[in-house]
């Protein structure tokens, strides 16, 4: 296991303990109670907000294969955890808004916007990110069809298509519904319409989108293929 | 962001009391909208309580024979469930119609149902926003709003409210369960989550503070076609212009038996007039009169009106096969 951080317990308690006593003085930013019947109920959210210096929290998690542990600020996101603290910055940072999907990462098998969420909502979670997929010696299947079919021009955008492309098929695969799948009750399959739709979260500025989908178009005939020869290569 | 204090709640009812009564408390679940505009600042709690430990993820058959959905169930699971495919598909319709495959991994059913207005003055702290800073005016009114409400808005606000899955939810007639600070349960029918703006568009729910969603329930099912039409600027990844939420009964001499529909993308809660829902052998048209009698759209969003009985008329031409 490794640890990771910025701050021995002594400054780590000076800051919880400021953050402790500032919470405490804080001005309560809530009405009284409201009604039940919700009649005229006084605003949830009126007022500015506490002062409040910053908090860190300890978290606990699975990157790429290893055990890591982190001291964060709680406003920390996944996304700066791994770019900032870990310095895996394969992973992208576009609109940090989940907007553009750069930064999607593969969190207990899910494809999600790492900028979306904090670190420390993953403790004891699994996440993988680019380098985990496959390294430049020994690629994932979706990384070696991305250079075959040039699915990326200025690559910035590359990881997070990567990451949401191998997701994408595992979804296609475990039968997952989207908005463009003719019949609810039947086993969507990976066609083009398919891809398009599901990939829709992640932006490509290069336009590179036909050349991404040829890839994901081969790596989901390879899987065929294999499941066929009684293996995945994927 | 504004630095916060995090815990993760132990239970339901811990996390109710303790957010009614920690100033500045707020839940996370999936986190997706809370945290996008934390980063705004125009969401600013001191503390977050997080309510992914509580095993609120479960969808369970009741017996009566509907569905309870578990407040931290995330769209995506929601979606593919059997049994919303098979006997709710209106909702795993709007749910799969609804942000990206990214966010419906993460985004909650209960987060759902609370997220914030994607109006653009609301989200641009430079602009006044009655909804964000109380008696600061509307900017909407009067500025850009062809995406924004045209009914049960206010001179305060013309905010909509910007979820499909709810409007589907609005069609099923789902029931919202909690749990109050107090430890009493409460259930809510899905028409009085959400508050109309009137001259207090901050507060969007009938929810106290504190108060925390526990599950969704569906009746049992009631069958018929069941369809959610959404019109937006993109084919994928975009908030509806108008959304179209229908259970339509096949038969009778002109195609529908019976039906019911709701609208989304016009107005700042699911948009259903039960009674316009007699009117539904007489078509498109004299729905969506009954629908948005009271309408008062701005110059820039009368076109929703034509919109919406064209997406209601192309739903009811599907429905009748």
């Amino acid at each position: 296991m490794r640890h990771h951080g910025n701050a021995d317990v002594s400054r780590r308690g000076l800051l919880l303990g400021a953050a402790a006593s500032a919470a405490l003085t804080a001005t309560p930013r809530h009405g009284q109670a409201m009604p039940a019947d919700g009649d005229a109920p006084p605003a949830p959210h009126p007022g500015p907000a506490p002062v409040m210096n910053p908090v860190m929290n300890r978290v606990s998690l699975t990157v790429n294969g290893t055990a890591q542990t982190l001291e964060v600020d709680t406003r920390t996101t996944l996304l700066d955890a791994l770019r900032e603290h870990l310095h895996l910055t394969g992973t992208k940072k576009g609109c940090d808004h989940g907007q553009c999907g750069a930064c999607t990462v593969i969190v207990d098998g899910r494809r999600i916007n790492s900028c979306l969420t904090l670190a420390i909502m993953h403790e004891g979670g699994s996440v993988t990110t680019v380098e985990g997929l496959g390294t430049p010696a020994r690629l994932h299947p979706m990384q070696a069809a991305f250079v075959k079919h040039d699915g990326y021009q200025c690559g910035y955008c590359t990881p997070g298509q990567i990451c949401s492309a191998v997701a994408v098929l595992d979804e296609i695969k475990a039968g997952i519904p989207s908005h463009v799948t003719a019949s609810l009750t039947d086993a969507p399959q990976p066609t083009h319409a398919e891809m398009r739709e599901r990939m829709s979260g992640n932006i490509c500025r290069c336009g590179a989108y036909s050349n991404i989908l040829d890839a994901m178009t081969d790596v989901a005939g390879q899987r065929t293929a294999g499941q066929q020869n009684g293996r995945d290569p994927a | 962001m504004k630095p916060f204090t995090y815990e993760r709640a132990t239970s339901p009812a811990d996390a109710a009391a303790k957010a009614a009564s920690i100033p500045g408390a707020r839940f996370i679940a999936g986190g997706t909208n809370l945290l996008d505009l934390m980063k705004l600042q125009i969401e600013t709690p001191a503390h977050l309580i997080d309510l992914n430990g509580l095993g609120l993820d479960k969808i369970e058959d009741t017996p009566d024979g509907g569905l309870r959905i578990g407040a931290l169930v995330r769209n995506t699971d929601l979606a593919a469930d059997m049994r919303v495919r098979r006997h709710y598909g209106v909702l795993s319709r709007a749910l799969v119609a609804g942000a990206s495959g990214q966010l419906r991994n993460v985004a909650t059913t209960a987060g759902n149902l609370l997220q914030r207005t994607r109006c653009p003055y609301f989200y641009d702290p430079n602009q006044p926003c009655n909804k964000r800073q109380p008696g600061s005016g509307c900017s909407a009114i009067g500025g850009v709003s062809r995406q924004l409400g045209i009914v049960g808005t206010s001179e305060a606000c013309i905010a909509t409210h910007p979820s499909d899955m709810a409007v589907a939810m609005r069609v099923l007639d789902a029931t919202v369960e909690t749990v109050r600070p107090g430890g009493a349960f409460r259930a809510i029918p899905i028409a009085d989550l959400h508050r109309l703006p009137g001259d207090t568009p901050h507060v969007e729910t009938t929810l106290e503070q504190g108060e925390l969603i526990t599950a969704v329930t569906l009746p049992k099912p009631v069958g018929g076609v069941q369809l959610y039409h959404k019109v937006r600027d993109r084919a994928s990844y975009a908030f509806a212009l108008v959304s179209v939420a229908a259970i339509m009964q096949p038969g009778d001499t002109n195609g529908i038996a019976w039906g019911r529909v709701a609208l989304g993308g016009v107005a700042p809660k699911p948009w259903r007039v039960e009674a316009a829902e007699a009117h539904m052998k007489q078509g498109a048209k004299a729905v969506t009169a009954g629908l948005l009698a009271d309408a008062r759209p701005t110059a820039d969003n009368r076109f929703k009106i034509k919109l919406a009985e064209r997406t209601l008329a192309a739903v009811l031409t599907e429905a009748r096969g």
